[in-house]
């Protein structure tokens, strides 16, 4: 949730810095779209690719450090931990995915409907998510999960999805408030532009960049989530591999085999790091462009 | 506000037993007992009245202090809660003070020149370890720092209590300090940096150089007031994804704290004391938030005038 913090308060901030000059997005932006474009298609067809059985035990090769043949090595079970970190990636990009699904699908059309009808309906809703807002989400995420049993995937994605929504709520209302003054849209109104036509065509093309960006980080800010949650053994169970289960289990045979951890820990933060630079890199480049209108 | 949120936390934590799927006598009794023994623990337990009369009594209890006895361990749940807080707090304390005392030197250093290379770096490292979550920085530091260096009173199970031996208690809150307080040293860090920077193109601040006051003096007395507001409540936000850190740190070292017994709680389905804590923690974070924006309209008394 630290990145949701920070998030809110740089939003508030880059209402008074000004971007100093155009830059481009550069080679590392790049780099880092495509890592993640590997991440996915590998998680997608992780079924299809040449990867050994990521639950096939080999009592021959337990342990074993990085080899041609086993990538990454062993576990202490022989399972081949390049195939389960590949799988375990399944695990992290669909709660990251699914869970900003609902959180966006239900926050953002919210946020902005509330920014540009105002009135009591903005009152209402925006005192109301202020409330939940207060609630400290990551404690009443546990509290839930640990009481709703038997824990699954869905369940997961969606106890995280609607805990997020005050918070995309409040992201998505004020970017579209400082959308919803700017002359061309009272231009369209006066033209006599529909409120559909105006929401749909003129305010959300200028919110998705910053849209986007928050969904990137959201998408970050959840997949350590989902690591954290697996530490405390509430998400999904062994022996499905997530990364964060199988950072977990790596601690008891930790002086035996460091890979066990190094690994998926090395998968997570880089994943993290492309979304996160991607994010901010996006939210850059396109205040820039807002300021040059 | 405060009390409308309180009691939304209340209500969450009373409904949070009624999740529990099937029957909470079969639960607390096992799935061998007898209907007769399940019918006089239902009735022992006030759930044959109605849910808001349970509420009220559940709710006049716990503002007595009573939070309930647990079905696992027969103690009650308000003493447990007692003696696990006072961990909690003091890791939270470390972590808070080595954290603002990094981040706000390193954050002015860097906005007295943006883009310089001191500021390049400090902003790349501060970036890439915003992408590592907590628990993976406390695994990788007990494995560097506990088992490969073998620094005595760092590895899981060291911790001792203060006031029995305050040395081995401080050694062992080592790496969660520093975990966590890596974690905030970051979100605070670049959020200080940015508003610096913005602060320091201000009128004020021309207006306090022209006057040839000192860089330093610029810095702590002219910038650092205004842009210690955004400080403060990126630092109210940040508190709940502290404690959840807490947790996991705890729960990795072994230490006796809240988020410990939680989990302990959690796997041995003592249902009350998770019930105990989520409250307790809940009603905290929330305090704490409200102290934060108090102490933030005191920094800037604009803020309440709006």
């Amino acid at each position: 949730m630290s990145n949701f913090s920070q998030m809110i308060a740089e939003e508030e901030i880059a209402l008074v810095e000004k971007p100093e000059k155009s830059e481009p997005l550069g080679l590392l932006f790049w780099l880092c779209v495509g890592w993640i474009g590997l991440n996915i298609i590998g998680a997608i067809f992780a079924n299809v690719l040449p990867l050994q059985n990521p639950q096939f035990q080999d009592y021959n090769a337990l342990n074993v450090g990085p080899s041609l043949h086993h990538l990454f090595g062993t576990d202490d079970l022989g399972r081949d931990l390049f195939a389960r970190v590949v799988y375990g990636s399944r695990i992290s990009l669909s709660v990251g995915a699914g869970s900003m699904l609902i959180g966006f699908g239900i926050g953002s059309p919210l946020g902005m409907l509330a920014a540009y009808r105002r009135g009591r309906f903005d009152t209402i809703l925006t005192n109301l998510m202020y409330v939940f807002l207060a609630f400290p989400a990551i404690i009443a995420t546990i509290a839930i999960l640990s009481f709703w049993t038997p824990r699954s995937l869905i369940k997961i994605i969606v106890v995280i999805g609607v805990a997020s929504i005050p918070l995309v709520y409040r992201v998505i209302r004020t970017a579209t408030l400082n959308v919803a003054t700017k002359d061309y849209i009272i231009a369209a109104k006066v033209q006599g532009a529909t409120d559909r036509r105006i929401l749909l065509r003129e305010l959300l093309p200028n919110i998705a960049p910053i849209g986007i960006s928050f969904l990137l980080i959201g998408v970050a800010t959840v997949i350590a989530l989902e690591g954290a949650l697996a530490f405390l053994g509430l998400s999904v169970l062994p022996p499905t591999p997530s990364w964060g289960n199988m950072i977990n289990e790596s601690r008891t045979i930790l002086q035996q085999n460091p890979w066990l951890a190094v690994f998926p820990s090395l998968a997570m933060c880089l994943f993290l790091l492309c979304l996160n630079f991607i994010g901010d890199r996006l939210r850059h480049h396109f205040d820039v462009t807002e300021v040059k209108l | 506000m405060l009390l409308g949120i309180v009691f939304i936390i209340s209500v969450g934590s009373f409904y949070l037993i009624h999740l529990l799927p099937g029957n909470i006598t079969t639960v607390i009794e096992g799935p061998g007992a007898s209907p007769s023994n399940q019918a006089k623990l239902y009735k022992l337990l006030g759930l044959n009245k109605p849910l808001f009369q349970q509420y009220f009594i559940w709710i006049s209890n716990v503002l007595r202090g009573n939070l309930g006895t647990s079905f696992i361990s027969q103690t009650s749940v308000a003493s447990t809660i007692r003696a696990a807080l006072p961990i909690d707090l003091e890791m939270m304390f470390l972590s808070q003070v080595v954290a603002f005392a990094t981040a706000i030197p390193l954050a002015m250093r860097s906005a007295r020149k943006p883009d310089g290379w001191l500021d390049r770096i400090f902003s790349a490292g501060s970036f890439t370890l915003l992408s590592v979550p907590s628990f993976i920085v406390i695994v990788l530091l007990v494995l560097f720092v506990s088992v490969k260096l073998g620094v005595p009173h760092t590895g899981p199970s060291s911790y001792a209590p203060f006031n029995q031996d305050w040395i081995v208690n401080l050694e062992s809150m080592g790496l969660p300090t520093i975990a966590l307080a890596i974690g905030s040293f970051v979100v605070y860090f670049r959020v200080l940096r940015s508003d610096l920077i913005a602060t320091l193109q201000e009128e004020f601040i021309t207006m306090a150089r022209s006057k040839g006051i000192s860089q330093r003096r610029i810095m702590w007395r002219h910038a650092f007031r205004p842009s210690s507001v955004a400080l403060l409540g990126t630092a109210g936000v940040n508190i709940g994804g502290l404690l959840a850190g807490g947790f996991i740190v705890q729960y990795l070292l072994n230490i006796p704290g809240l988020g410990y017994t939680l989990i302990q709680a959690i796997n041995e389905s003592d249902y009350l004391l998770v019930q105990g804590i989520v409250l307790v923690v809940s009603v905290g974070v929330v305090l704490i938030n409200f102290i934060f924006d108090f102490v933030i309209n005191i920094v800037d008394p604009r803020i309440s005038r709006e």
